[in-house]
């Protein structure tokens, strides 16, 4: 097992308090216990407040575009499948700019874990609502409250039959490693979505709020789609907190890491004979 | 025109299989060993509509496609009604004959004498016109062979007795067409399409990957790169929008593949963004933008050069790059080649802006040479430690490392960053960081393609032109009919340029005149940018058809 000190220990412009700390020393956790290195580790990231995460770890990273991680993350599976990929952003990054990646992502399969920093607001831009924002919720650009319904991802997740779906709180946080590992662990596209107080923008989603209200799941077959769908809906008074889905559907085809890649001349030049 | 070539237009509705007969002819036309170049035109729909597929055949070079007709084979009424004007005088019309041809000089084909059932009538009219330009019927039986293989004997025996029947009907008919000139013994050509020319640049250049979104014309190359690619171990995916495909393309490259996407105007808009993370995080990429008409949907199977300013001023912020314009399949193969190595070198994306003519444009060409190609520039599989993904260089470049072969990471950023990936808002790395980058261009400056110059030093007037408008420009310098003298000064390279190439052709000629196809000179414009040379004078198409030289001649009769 590799230390957790072998990821290194960065300043953060995160504010005091946030619900990113503890996720991001759960990650490591989860990495040193997996015993993943530094360098067979690819990370994706999106923009926002948690898709700076990358920054505050020692990994390889691309840190791109706002919603647009998951493509990123897919091409770096597909180019070489011998590393682990990891996506981290928010929930307006992965399931607002990004939200039509995010079902091609569960339909395309790849071996990939993201994680999602769910605050249930835009962080960075300064508490506008983001796509879980509940509905009623007043903000600045919402002064009348949200007008639209808030997204559920799991229950999408599932309905998808994604292959690995989890919730999983910033507040939890031997919990949280536990559902990073099993993620990880899960062969294909595998997703965490991380309840995580915004101390700074989000005054109705707290910790308190979230610690209320969530509770972990016993006696939950994941394997069963009709339990999950039930339990995945779950979202208000009570919380599920655990895997709430899983299966072993097909997995997308990688083939050999395409830095080795290179191509017989001969080969090429038949590809040529065969335009004569 | 006729003396130099002849122009076959094969046309009928979308279904009919007229580009599987052209398809056909003109490779068999290639094997013969005559010079050919094809043009398709057709409409946006799967089925019915009005389509062609021309192919222009002679013994020289063909330099571009052309309007008037020697042979139009026509699939239905529709063919002749909208095209037996545009017939040469003498020339040919193959119809059905229950078609209507009176008062045209016409082989009336009894298709219910020659075939068994419609499915053959597509071999009927490939058997006419073969006979009918006197090719050789041994060639077209082997092309059948290749075709029909796959689906078993009887199948291949039905279509070859229709061929041959077809083929010696035409013998015992009296029309009035004289046979091609025996060609000359070019043999073991390909014949190709500049999409396809650009799948065959990009494998040759190692690309091992593509993702890509369907968009009219782009789609084949993408289809061609899979057909060939797939074998050699390219990975592909068609994905969710041009969005995820140049982030995607983005992601294999960082992590080691070699990757290109493809696309036209509109999907290229969605691009930008994508494109300029490329530039900021210096990621190599490959984009192959084919246009169309615009603005938005504009005409998808149409013609067009209006994306110059999209694709030269595309992505916000300030990166380098370079933006290559091939005129026929040989430029694509050559140019996309080129436009990889120079994407690995200098860490910055590259276009290959192509357009509908061209990409569905078949031509005979020469074996491409693999062993004379270059290498190209490969990334560091290794380093120590100390490895920074932007450090700073003289020449702008920094080392590329892929992740995961070595220890040492690699950090790549979309914000502003310092030499070691870190996200900074600092001042003066920023200019730093932003200056490193903007010196890649002065490596990019030196080398740069100049223009071609065809014609007579210090011509009278210099006919301006870039990518596919070439061949027309060269034919009607051939054709004009004036005491001027005529040349043509072409551009494979449209970004970056450098004046001392090319600048006193310009202010040598006592008129310039730009020929491009679109509605507002963009690339006089540009040059005007770049030189502060104003073209006076323009002859600009813009109605989805490909330049001709009888559309710049016209042109041309108006300005001088
Ligand atoms: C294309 C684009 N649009 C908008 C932005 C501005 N922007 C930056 S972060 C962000 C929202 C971040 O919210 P979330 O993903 O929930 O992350 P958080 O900051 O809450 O962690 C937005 C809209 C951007 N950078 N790029
Ligand atoms: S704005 Fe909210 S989510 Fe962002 S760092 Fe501050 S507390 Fe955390």
């Amino acid at each position: 097992m590799i230390s957790i000190e072998e990821y290194g220990d960065f300043e953060t412009s995160w504010c005091p308090g946030c619900g990113n700390f503890s996720i991001l020393k759960s990650l490591k956790e989860a990495l040193s216990e997996l015993d993943i290195q530094p360098y067979e580790l690819l990370v994706s990231s999106g923009i926002g407040q948690a898709a700076k995460l990358p920054h505050y770890m020692h990994c390889n990273m691309f840190n791109g575009l706002h919603g647009r991680s998951l493509p990123v993350a897919q091409g770096m599976k597909m180019a070489n499948p011998k590393m682990k990929v990891l996506c981290v952003s928010g929930d307006g990054c992965s399931y607002g700019e990004g939200g039509n990646h995010f079902m091609a992502a569960i339909r395309r399969n790849l071996d990939i874990t993201l994680l999602v920093h769910n605050n249930q607001i835009y962080g960075l831009t300064k508490g506008q609502a983001s796509p879980t924002t509940a509905r009623g919720h007043v903000t600045k650009a919402q002064p009348g409250g949200s007008k639209s319904e808030g997204f559920n991802p799991v229950s999408t997740a599932v309905a998808m039959k994604a292959g690995f779906v989890a919730r999983a709180f910033s507040g939890e946080p031997e919990h949280l490693v536990t559902m990073i590992k099993e993620a990880m662990g899960h062969k294909g596209f595998s997703l965490v979505d991380i309840l995580q107080p915004c101390v700074s923008f989000n005054k109705l989603n707290t910790f308190a709020w979230y610690k209320e209200r969530s509770y972990f799941l016993e006696d939950h077959d994941p394997m069963n789609w009709e339990a999950a769908m039930v339990r995945s809906d779950e979202f208000g008074e009570r919380i599920p907190l655990g895997v709430l889905y899983r299966n072993d559907r097909p997995v997308f085809e990688t083939g050999n890491r395409l830095a080795d890649h290179e191509y017989a001349k001969n080969d090429l030049k038949a590809v040529l004979q065969s335009y004569t | 025109m006729t003396d130099m070539s002849i122009n076959i237009v094969i046309g009928g509705a979308a279904g009919q299989g007229l580009a599987t007969i052209g398809r056909l002819l003109s490779k068999g036309i290639t094997r013969a060993g005559y010079h050919m170049l094809v043009t398709q035109k057709y409409m946006s729909r799967v089925r019915g509509g009005h389509n062609t597929f021309a192919i222009r055949v002679g013994t020289k070079p063909i330099s571009g496609p052309c309007e008037p007709v020697n042979i139009l084979a026509a699939l239905n009424e529709e063919t002749l009604k909208k095209h037996s004007g545009a017939l040469a005088p003498g020339g040919l019309v193959v119809a059905g004959d229950d078609l209507d041809s009176a008062g045209l000089n016409a082989l009336r084909i009894p298709f219910k004498a020659l075939a068994s059932k419609p499915l053959f009538y597509n071999i009927v009219v490939l058997g006419v016109l073969g006979g009918a330009i006197c090719l050789d019927l041994a060639i077209l039986e082997s092309l059948l062979k290749e075709t029909f293989a796959k689906k078993g004997e009887e199948v291949l025996q039905g279509n070859l007795e229709v061929l041959r029947k077809s083929f010696n009907w035409v013998a015992d008919q009296k029309y009035d067409i004289t046979c091609m000139a025996a060609p000359e013994n070019r043999h073991g050509r390909m014949m190709l399409s500049g999409n396809e020319a650009v799948a065959l640049g990009a494998l040759a250049a190692g690309c091992n990957f593509v993702s890509f979104y369907p968009m009219s014309p782009a789609t084949s190359v993408a289809l061609s790169l899979i057909a060939k690619g797939a074998s050699l171990g390219l990975q592909y995916e068609q994905v969710e929008d041009e969005i995820a495909a140049v982030n995607m393309a983005l992601g294999a490259s960082y992590a080691g593949a070699r990757a290109m996407v493809t696309t036209s105007g509109g999907g290229f808009a969605l691009m930008e963004e994508g494109v300029s993370l490329a530039g900021v995080s210096e990621t190599p990429l490959v984009c192959v933008v084919v246009q169309r008409p615009g603005p938005a949907t504009g005409m998808a199977t149409r013609t067009e050069q209006s994306d110059l300013n999209l694709v030269v001023y595309a992505g916000h912020g300030e990166f380098p790059r370079a933006v290559f314009a091939p005129s026929d399949p040989e430029d694509c193969f050559y140019l996309t080649h080129r436009a990889f190595d120079l994407a690995e070198t200098f860490q910055t994306p590259m276009f290959v802006l192509s357009d509908q003519y061209l990409a569905d444009s078949y031509r005979d060409v020469e074996v491409f040479d693999l062993d004379s190609l270059p290498e190209t520039a490969r990334p560091l599989l290794d380093a120590d430690d100390g490895y920074m993904r932007y450090a700073l260089t003289e020449d702008g470049i920094s080392p590329r490392l892929v992740p995961g072969f070595s220890k040492a990471l690699v950090r790549a950023d979309s914000h502003e960053h310092d030499e070691k990936g870190k996200i900074t808002e600092d001042g003066q790395n920023r200019v730093v960081q932003n200056s490193k980058r903007l010196r890649k261009e002065s490596g990019l400056f030196e080398e740069v393609i100049g223009p071609d110059y065809y014609g007579e030093e210090g011509a009278d007037v210099v006919l301006l032109c870039w990518g596919t408008t070439l061949g027309s420009c060269l034919e009607a310098m051939e054709l004009a009919e004036t005491t001027k003298s005529l040349a043509v000064l072409h551009f494979k390279q449209v970004y970056p340029l450098r004046e001392e190439q090319f600048l006193e052709h310009l202010e040598g000629a006592d008129r310039v005149i730009s020929v491009e196809g679109n509605a507002t000179a963009q690339f006089a414009q540009l040059i005007a940018r770049e030189t502060g040379f104003l073209v006076q004078d323009r002859i600009l198409r813009y109605d989805g058809r490909p330049m001709t030289a009888e559309y710049v001649l016209k042109g041309l009769e108006d300005i001088i």
